[in-house]
């Protein structure tokens, strides 16, 4: 056993436990914090897949500000509704484990059964370059400069857009 | 190739060492004396009514919309940093330009949010 | 990376409307009277940039390796985003004061969508779609519910946003299983490659759900359940920017992912797709807008019924097609920018005198305003000799040309049906007494608006050649 698989198994059952313990706490406010434990793991599963830019992402988007707005709407939220929404229907349970056992079954297949509809060239180095932020910088910063430009006036558009609707006095 | 990580596993097993200690320490340290009156949430007497889960009106919720705009933002920075020597080696001053007209864009739209006082208390 | 400074200066449509961006948030920033000033700036770089781009038709160019195209097909879509937007520009000046949101936030959230539907138009890769989408969903989003005080706007807001988002949930989704099947986000590839990978399940299912993405923002049916509450519930000058110019932003995105059918005749795989839409939108527009008594309701199913007619040019598939479709979608702008202005003008205030009964007698208050509102409806309805009537005819030929006649039929067929709900709008103007008594402000500007709107549906009815001729060389 290597030193990979060992932190593979590490990080997988600490996602796994998280995600668990997330879906069973009464609390939502005990749940968003293993929310984050989930994400952190995830990220260092994304590190073993020398994918450092995703795992960077994950935990500067999703566990630092996608949490923090979860955090704000629970406290927005009145919970005791929502409680009554997800526990004290049957049928949306019902349709939850569903849908949840057919992404289970699927993702099973895939992993055990499934084969690469495309043939990859068995390029190891580049494959294990593409993740790199290296790599990421010089097509950013290269080829997709146009986008990366749009993508600066959606952020200035997003600011402007939420200053308009959410500002409490407006004038 | 995985130990390359190893100062980042570092650090995180650092702080989370010491933000247990902290946290535990006053417990088994401390002297525990506790009584009825003393672990009641408000000590001045009062008895809470009703539940703890109540809507709450988040005054920084604009804030909070803003930082995850600058957190994408971040996001957009940081492979840029990491890759600059290389680029400005390969592109010179066209390395820097599209960046600094990405930052001018968002740092007016951090100028607008400022100038219409989308940061006060209100 | 460009290849040589002369990119820029090819690019000069999108930098043109970039830097007003930033020049308009510098002057809101600056000054206190932004909204005096921003309509004019906006009108002028709308403008500008509309007829810089079609005197530069003939400079077709792909650049910044491989990302955005110039001149061409983009060109015409761009002066059609531009002009569409300065009719609503100079529609809402006064608009804007009787609707209670006197901003200047407004025109640069317009300017920003523009930006976003010529990245849109002009993508050569599908990070450039969805950057453009997302860019002129958001400002529609924001928009939609720019009036934070009337309940049926934050409704309009919320539901567009909740089903956009989920609609870009669908599109994000199969851009993903588009690159997992061809391991490359360049459209150019997808267009050469288009007849192998047509055979593989991953891509086919990835196309499928892109396409299912783009049915939500041009509104065609099973994907329209957002259209009627959100065009009725919006500012109505905003409604006409979204219902013209973003169906026009979708339609140029889907000729760009099908250029492999429309230019190199690859089969159609999603014939049937675009087939059952198209289908079903006309005749379920047509049949529901019967029953509507609010006329901003009742165009928002006829819009979802032009949806199909513009959808039937997609599943003919041929060269001819997209040149119907570019006819039809400018054609539709000036209608439909023309029918709203008209409706701006007459609604009161808090959403009021929007329906049939204030609409009737018009004749005697404003006659202007009643001849250039039966003269949309005609053009919607498709009467000739009107823009809307070639724009029609240009589709079901190619529908018939692809042996489509089926769906031709069922065309003309939802065409008649729609005549009915169009001409009573001109029946209660002219031959009814009116039900309300009210004094109509008639805005100069916008009065200018609908004049340039009739003026455009004119000439493109009477001369649809010189359009069509230029929609032909456009295309490759």
């Amino acid at each position: 056993m290597n030193l990979e698989l060992i932190l593979f198994i590490l990080l997988a059952s600490v996602a796994a436990v998280s995600s668990i313990v997330m879906i069973t706490r009464k609390n939502a406010v005990i749940s968003a914090v293993f929310l984050v434990l989930n994400f952190f793991a995830l990220a260092g599963l994304y590190l073993l897949l020398n994918a450092q830019f995703i795992a960077v992402v994950q935990v500067i988007v999703y566990t630092g500000a996608i949490m923090v707005l979860f955090l704000f709407v629970l406290m927005l939220l009145n919970t005791e509704s929502e409680h009554k929404l997800f526990v004290d229907k049957r049928a949306i349970k019902f349709f939850a484990i569903l849908i949840s056992a057919f992404v289970f079954v699927q993702l099973a297949y895939l992993i055990f059964f499934g084969k690469p509809s495309r043939t990859l060239t068995p390029d190891e180095v580049a494959s294990v370059n593409a993740g790199t932020i290296q790599t990421i910088g010089q097509q950013l910063y290269t080829n997709y400069i146009i986008p990366f430009e749009v993508a600066g006036f959606l952020l200035l558009a997003a600011t402007i857009g939420a200053l308009v609707l959410a500002k409490k006095k407006f004038e | 190739m995985i130990l390359d990580y190893i100062p980042i596993f570092l650090v995180i097993i650092v702080s989370i060492i010491f933000g247990a200690v902290v946290i535990f320490s006053s417990t088994l340290f401390g002297p525990q004396r506790p009584t009825k009156i003393k672990l009641m949430p408000y000590e001045s007497g009062k008895n809470p009514v009703g539940t703890t889960h109540e809507r709450i009106s988040i005054k920084y919720y604009l804030v909070t919309m803003m930082f995850i705009i600058f957190d994408i933002e971040v996001v957009y920075v940081y492979p840029w940093a990491v890759e600059f020597k290389k680029l400005f080696g390969e592109h010179g001053i066209f390395a820097f330009i599209p960046m600094l007209i990405f930052l001018v864009v968002l740092e007016l739209g951090f100028l607008y949010l400022y100038a219409k006082g989308g940061l006060k208390w209100d | 990376m460009p290849q040589n400074n002369y990119e820029y200066f090819l690019l000069m449509p999108q930098i043109i409307i970039a830097v007003g961006i930033v020049l308009s948030v510098l002057i809101e920033i600056t000054t206190k009277k932004s909204e005096q000033i921003l309509p004019w700036f906006s009108i002028a770089m709308f403008f500008g940039t509309a007829f810089y781009s079609v005197f530069n038709i003939n400079q077709n160019f792909v650049l910044f390796s491989g990302m955005i195209e110039v001149g061409g097909k983009p060109a015409i879509f761009n002066f059609i985003f531009n002009i569409g937007a300065a009719l609503v520009v100079l529609s809402s000046i006064d608009y804007l004061k009787k609707y209670g949101t006197y901003y200047g936030e407004y025109y640069i959230l317009i300017q920003s969508s523009v930006l976003g539907m010529m990245v849109m138009s002009g993508a050569k890769d599908i990070l450039m779609i969805f950057m453009g989408l997302e860019l002129m969903s958001i400002c529609f989003y924001v928009l939609a519910g720019i009036n934070r005080k009337k309940l049926s706007a934050n409704e309009a807001s919320m539901k567009y946003f909740l089903l956009g988002a989920f609609a870009t949930g669908f599109i994000v989704y199969g851009i993903a299983l588009l690159y997992g099947a061809t391991g490359t986000t360049s459209i150019q590839n997808l267009v050469e490659n288009f007849v192998t990978y047509s055979s593989n399940i991953i891509f086919v299912l990835g196309f499928v759900f892109f396409l299912i993405g783009f049915s939500f923002k041009i509104a065609a049916v099973p994907f329209h359940m957002w259209v009627p509450d959100v065009y009725q519930g919006s500012a109505t000058t905003v409604t006409s920017l979204m219902s013209t110019t973003g169906k026009a932003a979708a339609f140029s995105v889907l000729i760009i992912v099908l250029t492999a059918v429309f230019t190199f005749n690859a089969p159609n795989v999603f014939r049937p797709y675009f087939a059952t839409i198209s289908a079903l939108s006309m005749l379920f527009g047509s049949i529901v807008a019967i029953s509507q008594t609010n006329l901003k309701r009742m165009l928002a199913y006829s819009s979802i019924s032009h949806a199909g007619y513009m959808a039937i040019g997609l599943a003919a598939g041929n060269m001819f097609s997209v040149a119907g479709i570019i006819f039809y979608l400018a054609a539709y702008a000036f209608m439909n920018i023309g029918a709203f202005t008209i409706i701006s003008i007459v609604e009161g205030e808090d959403d009021s005198r929007t329906d049939f009964d204030s609409f009737s007698g018009l004749n005697d208050k404003s006659p202007v305003l009643a001849a250039t509102m039966a003269l949309f409806m005609f053009a919607l309805a498709g009467i000739p000799p009107l823009a809307g009537f070639f724009g029609k005819y240009y589709v079901f030929i190619a529908a018939i040309q692809s042996k489509l006649t089926w769906l031709a039929i069922l065309g003309v067929l939802s065409s008649v049906i729609s005549v009915y709900f169009y001409i009573r709008v001109v029946v209660v103007m002219y031959f009814r007494e009116a039900s309300e008594d009210f004094k109509i402000n008639i805005s100069p500007y916008s009065l200018i608006a609908v004049v340039i709107a009739a003026f455009f549906i004119l000439v493109f009815g009477i001369l649809p050649d010189t359009l069509m001729n230029v929609i032909l060389s456009a295309l490759p």
